[in-house]
């Protein structure tokens, strides 16, 4: 859950967005979260079908929504629903988003495996990682030290756990920061004092997954939406999708998309 | 024919001295442009002091003190490593070690200096910061002082070999000359050779920093990475060039973290500069004082 950008692309990416639209051309903007899955899917569709021309672009929930009420893009990457302010703009202007859930989110909270802690509530959590407990012993546990391990401020993940796990809050600024969700669960394997956030794909015997307000993260738990800190990934259509911007999201739903969701750390429909 | 040929192997040779200036000249430029909007939003004191430093929080905090400050932490650390090793290995080359000794020693040091730096952080996250969280007893070996030893150790090479060059200039008169009015080789050495190469090995020791507060792959792997001014030496750090190096990938362009990144960028670009600078000025002195003024 990781995008690369550096002004080459940038530059590349404004020369063809300048260029007039052609027939055939998708562009899809929006949420940094489900960025990953477009694109892998959007090279993965262009290579099956050399008719068709997917530009990605980031940007954030918000900026898609506006981009595909304004006409400017014709799918817009969300991982949130649709307010209604903005289907109330949309509705002036004649559009009507249609969701297609592409993906579920889900994070699980990991600790070292010599950890006798089972679970923690989500504000237990978020204590631990605004800075409000420091130590184990204030959550039940041993008199140590908490090692908070959290991801590099501008990773899609950060972003999904301090929205769905820290209500916004920051995140302590002595927290141990690492580059990627392989970082973050190599750091708690070796740390008996941490505890960290990766995605559910990134569990593995040399952590623990703890129990979050007593349910455990799984793939039945992320896809039941039970689990708390889980959320679904839409991609917005102006309407009923038609022609290639069908094909496209009949691709990203379809056994094979579904795949790739899951090989970029997310967890598929199916 | 030859005349034409020999013009254009100098026009050749002057091209090529020249662009290393362009490239500066380039490189300064794009700091400045790219650096400078973000002070158009923020006031340079709030981003040199500010204590906070949170370029995604709504609204966001450029306060960079505390990347300066994890930056500091680990070059004076490294400092407290490479000085001594560095500085003793020159005296050892130069002053104690036989032929045989030197033709191993010599090359081994600059090995060391041809070592990618990614090699030296990941034996630093995976062997010495693992280790030092057992032996100490801390809580993550992922902090300044882990750093601090893998910067010293890395800056080792270039201290060694700058000053044991420097230790090599002295004239073979002066330790003579020290040596017939009855000084033993101790006294020589402290009283004698070294105050003689004495601004050589400063500019070593400088180059050494210059190297340290540079590095960037090391500290990204084995600081930790936390934006906080150290209380401790076993606190985590963000130095400047790992904070760069993580965000940049990921801050849109154009935007006000964009920006604010290659404001850092130019705080460390006028850091090392000034370093190179003293380093020079050190060094020129240093050739005046014996003799070998050009």
């Amino acid at each position: 859950m990781k995008i690369k950008m550096n002004g080459i692309t940038a530059a590349l990416l404004a020369a063809v967005l300048a260029a007039p639209a052609s027939a055939g051309k998708i562009v899809m903007e929006g949420s940094t979260t489900v960025l990953p899955i477009a694109q892998k899917a959007a090279e993965a569709y262009m290579k099956r079908s050399p008719g068709a021309e997917i530009v990605v672009r980031g940007g954030g929930s918000g900026v898609g929504l506006a981009s595909l009420i304004d006409g400017t893009c014709g799918i817009a990457n969300a991982s949130r629903a649709i307010k209604s302010s903005e289907l109330d703009k949309a509705a002036k202007k004649k559009r009507a988003p249609k969701a297609h859930m592409v993906a579920m989110d889900g994070l699980s909270v990991i600790v070292h495996p010599s950890n006798g802690l089972k679970g923690l509530s989500l504000a237990q959590i978020r204590d631990i990682f605004t800075g409000r407990i420091s130590n184990w012993s204030k959550v039940g546990g041993p008199d140590m030290k908490i090692v908070a391990v959290s991801r590099d401020s501008a990773s899609g993940t950060f972003e999904a756990f301090g929205e769905l796990a820290l209500e916004k809050k920051r995140v302590r600024p002595d927290a141990i920061v690492q580059a990627s969700n392989q970082g973050v669960a190599s750091v708690v394997a070796r740390t008996p004092g941490a505890i960290g956030y990766v995605g559910l794909g990134y569990l593995s015997e040399s952590v623990k997954a703890l129990e979050v307000n007593g349910i455990m993260p799984s793939r039945q738990t992320v896809l039941s939406n039970k689990y708390p800190i889980s959320r679904p990934l839409f991609m917005y259509t102006d309407g009923v999708p038609q022609g290639d911007i069908k094909g496209f999201i009949d691709f990203v739903k379809s056994a094979e998309g579904q795949k790739l969701a899951e090989e970029e750390g997310f967890v598929g429909l199916r | 024919m030859r005349c034409r040929k020999e013009k254009l192997i100098r026009y050749g040779f002057t091209a090529a001295a020249f662009t290393a200036l362009v490239f500066l000249v380039g490189i300064v430029a794009v700091l400045f442009t790219e650096a400078l909007p973000l002070f158009r939003k923020v006031r340079v004191a709030d981003f040199l002091f500010g204590r906070v430093w949170y370029p995604t929080g709504e609204p966001a905090d450029f306060g960079i003190l505390p990347l300066i400050a994890g930056s500091f932490w680990v070059t004076l650390g490294a400092l407290l490593v490479c000085v001594p090793l560095g500085v003793g290995s020159a005296l050892y080359l130069n002053e104690l070690a036989g032929p045989k000794q030197k033709a191993v020693l010599k090359p081994a040091v600059e090995i060391l200096a041809g070592v990618p730096s990614i090699v030296y952080g990941f034996f630093g996250m995976v062997v010495i910061a693992p280790l030092l969280q057992d032996l100490l007893g801390l809580p993550i070996g992922l902090c300044a002082f882990t750093a601090s030893l893998i910067l010293g150790l890395m800056a080792t090479p270039t201290v060694a070999s700058v000053a044991e060059d420097a230790l090599g200039f002295v004239p073979r008169s002066f330790r003579e000359a020290s040596f017939a009015l009855g000084a033993d080789r101790w006294r020589t050495l402290t009283k004698v050779v070294i105050p003689a190469a004495g601004s050589g090995i400063s500019t070593a020791i400088i180059l050494g920093m210059s190297r340290a507060i540079g590095e960037t792959m090391t500290v990204l792997m084995v600081a930790g990475g936390a934006a906080i001014i150290p209380a401790s030496a076993f606190d985590p750090v963000r130095p400047m060039t790992s904070a760069i190096a993580a965000e940049m990938g990921e801050a849109p362009v154009g935007g006000e973290h964009y920006h604010a990144l290659f404001a850092i960028a130019l705080v460390l670009f006028l850091v090392t500069f000034v370093f190179n600078i003293a380093a020079e000025l050190i060094s020129r002195r240093f050739r005046l004082k014996l003799g070998h003024a050009r």
